[in-house]
């Protein structure tokens, strides 16, 4: 408890700007949401034809798991990609049924009499939906945006996947570093939020069923006057962002490193820097550069041969690189010089038994396949260069199939002894922190890994100075600096930008 | 008000303000509610329809103001064809009083009254004048009832806002659907009596629809009968009340008494059309 709070005050200013773009985020989407839904609303209620099937598609939006929607609008031009705008069309989307619902009931919920009476009063339907349907739909209206801000709230924690910031983004670099201080910094004011959220709807709510008009309308106009403060604001953010650079990661801790790496390095440099870190991962990232969302990050060699741009595997580290600098620049991008090290796929045994079973290379392994469990990571059970090929290579034969887990928990997994054996990052702090040992590769079946900057080339273009102090950075970073710094993330709890910070100040 | 026209015969015979020529309606799948039904009503006279639940009286008032249109025949509104009739236009000269009179919860009682005007375009100091002088008409003092709330007043304070609503921008003609029938017997009296009041400062032309034979002799300067969708007798009350007319008299006979009004004219003024007209100034009420 007492380090959840050291790390809010230690992180305030971070921790004040998340929840600021937490609640952007909830208020344009909610706002957005009742642009759209109380129309259709309107309209699905005149129409009921039309009711059956916009309710339909409603809710089938509604049951896209969100982490699913990011990743089907990824591909998308103009509301897809990463950052705050594809989070708000997925918040927006999920805010829509609630609020289509409740205002169809409202409407329906009218008494007919009432009905009968505005339209025997000559009035045109312009003025009975105005002067009499929506009034008397509003509670019903709130109750439905309520809904849609509180699931907004939630949702939103999501959105940190694709970049969008908010209260998320500590959730997710909790789950990254292992850390559940970390994960309730984030958790505990996103739920607080929540809560203040559904509370002040249900008042307005219980405001408006009260039916006393003048004080309803008074907080009609409060609540439209914080809209307006909170959408100006918005749109002023939007442009003090606009012309910084911004650097993308990875979601996991040597990513995050890296990409405060860059940020500073860029900084220093004298650039505005946009840190849009702890992204879904590879493809996430590679679309995000495509679209420009993200200007730069750093990523493996081997990753961009066979995951980006599915090339055969191949194990000469200068190959690969040229291969894939030169498929880079035909899509407009400019890989940088490699900045030293090679974090390949480290196949991860306890240190215990590495020493009590003399294990040293995988295909020591390989004899005891058959009694142990595997666990791996989502990416290397998919890709080329994963699992299939290795267990080919080496012969490996598990009794069951592997089980499928976060990257980092594989690690505490292992040392837990729920698994024998994972495929864990060469630089990973953690084999240090949990006594874990790597196995010899003696096959050569991993591609390189180096690590390298790729940027969007017409940013360097614009920007030759950052361009020059990204190339600075070649070949400064040794296996043993990253695997350090990965370590005082990891297992020491420190803050990535003061390690960093140390980091570039030892090494100027 | 009157159709203008130069025609020597509409000014030696006043065009009847509601007129129902040759009219038939039915619903989908259901017998039919009016069939080759004819009648007429004089400006500013109060006319009472009765008959059973399920005649089509409701039917009959809504083809009035165009919330029906007929099957075949038509409805002429002051001389007009209700299908010529601009729908917002002949709403706003046709006031309407429900019998669950369907004020609007949200506002106020003297928003309640204000809404045509305010749809009509009237300045604010017109609007609240003329809601001031509904709500005294009306019997309810507006200091005390402006800012009630619909739900805070009785069903007779409720019919009574309803009434002012109706003749918030003085429409010719005021058709009311069974407006007393949801109250205790006291307090019909009492509006019964209010009607009689206000209909001699306003002048109206009336529907008054009612399956309560007292209530329609005790209202309607003439009375009508209804039954499956003709009318079968329509008078003025003590030439109904002596009718032989079978039906007539089968409702006539459920009645314990026929009440008289005190105010029951004792010569005639007004005679079967188009023996006479009753003007504004036709001293209909002693």
């Amino acid at each position: 408890m007492s380090r959840l709070f050291a790390f809010w005050i230690s992180h305030r200013a971070e921790l004040a700007s998340l929840l600021g773009q937490h609640v952007l985020l909830v208020c344009v989407s909610t706002f957005a949401a009742v642009a759209i839904g109380v129309p259709l609303g309107v309209l699905a209620a005149r129409r009921p034809r039309l009711a059956a099937p916009l309710m339909a598609v409603t809710s089938v939006v509604q049951t896209i798991p969100s982490l699913a929607m990011f990743g089907f609008l990824l591909p998308v031009p103009l509301v897809g990609g990463v950052g705050a705008r594809a989070a708000l069309v997925v918040l927006i989307l999920y805010g829509i049924l609630p609020i289509v619902r409740t205002t169809i009931a409202g409407l329906r919920g009218i008494d007919a009499s009432i009905h009968e009476a505005g339209v025997a009063m000559g009035m045109t339907p312009r003025e009975l939906l105005w002067q009499v349907e929506l009034p008397l739909a509003l509670p019903s209206i709130v109750a439905g945006v309520r809904v849609a801000a509180v699931v907004g709230v939630g949702s939103a924690t999501i959105a940190a996947a694709i970049g969008a910031g908010g209260l998320g983004e500590y959730i997710y670099r909790g789950l990254s570093m292992v850390d559940t201080t970390v994960i309730l910094a984030g958790a505990v004011p996103a739920a607080a939020l929540a809560l203040v959220v559904d509370g002040s709807l249900l008042w307005l709510e219980k405001q408006l069923t009260a039916r006393r008009r003048s004080r309803s309308r008074r907080a009609a106009t409060v609540a439209a006057a914080v809209a307006c403060i909170v959408l100006l604001s918005s749109v002023v953010a939007a442009r003090r962002e606009s012309g910084a650079i911004v650097v993308g990661s990875k979601n996991f801790t040597e990513q995050l490193v890296l990409g405060e790496l860059l940020a500073q390095t860029i900084e220093r440099a004298g650039v505005t820097v946009n840190r849009r870190l702890n992204l879904g991962g590879t493809l996430i990232c590679d679309r995000a550069m495509l679209t420009g969302d993200i200007d730069v990050y750093v990523e493996y060699t081997g990753t961009a041969l066979t995951a980006v741009f599915h090339q055969p595997v191949s194990t000469d580290a200068g190959a690969v690189f040229d291969t894939v600098r030169t498929l880079y620049a035909k899509t407009g991008r400019t890989l940088l010089p490699p900045l030293g090290f090679n974090n390949t796929f480290a196949i991860l045994v306890r240190g215990a038994d590495a020493r009590s079973l003399g294990l040293r290379t995988i295909d020591d392994a390989a004899r005891e396949s058959g009694r142990w469990r595997a666990g791996f990571g989502y990416e290397f059970v998919e890709r080329p260069d994963g699992y299939e090929g290795l267990a080919k290579a080496y012969g490996l034969r598990f009794p069951e199939p592997p089980r499928v887990m976060d990257l980092t928990l594989s690690y505490r997994a292992l040392a837990a002894g729920q698994v024998d054996i994972i495929a864990g990052d060469a630089t990973a702090g953690l084999i240090k922190g949990l006594d874990l040992t790597q196995l010899e590769d003696s096959r050569h079946y991993f591609p390189p890994y180096d690590a390298a900057a790729v940027a969007r080339a017409e940013t360097l273009l614009r920007h030759p100075e950052v361009r020059a102090a990204l190339e600075g950075l070649s070949g400064r970073l040794t296996a043993a600096d990253m695997r350090a710094m990965n370590y005082a993330a990891d297992v020491e709890h420190r803050d990535i930008t003061q390690i960093v910070r140390d980091f570039l100040a030892r090494t100027r | 008000m009157r159709r203008a026209s130069g025609d020597t015969v509409a000014t030696l015979m006043p065009v009847p303000a509601i007129e129902f020529r040759d009219v038939s309606f039915a619903r989908p799948g259901r017998p039919r509610i009016l069939d080759h039904f004819s009648l007429s009503v004089d400006p500013g006279t109060a006319l009472a329809l009765v008959g059973r639940s399920g005649a089509g009286k409701s039917t009959l008032l809504k083809l009035v103001n165009r919330l029906l249109l007929p099957e075949s025949g038509a409805v002429l509104v002051e001389g007009r064809d209700t299908r010529e009739w601009e729908p917002i236009r002949l709403r706003r000269r046709v006031g309407y009083v429900m019998q669950d009179v369907g004020l609007f919860p949200h506002l106020s009682v003297a928003d309640n009254v204000a809404v045509v005007p305010r749809l009509e375009g009237w300045a604010p100091d017109r609007v609240a004048a003329r809601t001031h002088e509904l709500l005294e008409l009306v019997g309810l003092p507006p200091q005390q009832f402006a800012t009630r709330w619909p739900d805070e007043l009785s069903g007779g304070q409720r019919q009574r806002v309803g009434v002012a609503r109706a003749l918030a921008v003085d429409p010719p003609v005021l058709l009311m659907d069974e407006p007393f029938g949801a109250l205790d017997p006291l307090t019909r009296a009492e509006l019964h009596a209010e009607f009689h009041r206000i209909q001699r400062h306003v002048r109206k032309t009336v529907i008054i629809v009612t399956h309560d034979m007292g209530e329609a002799f005790a209202l309607g300067d003439r009375v009508g009968v209804l039954d499956e969708g003709r009318l079968i007798a329509c008078d003025r009350p003590h030439i109904v009340a002596a009718s032989r007319e079978p039906l007539v008299r089968q409702l006539l006979d459920a009645l314990p008494a026929i009440p008289r009004r005190p105010s029951e004219p004792s010569e005639v003024v007004q005679t079967f059309r188009p023996a006479a007209h009753g003007g504004p100034e036709g001293p209909q009420y002693s």
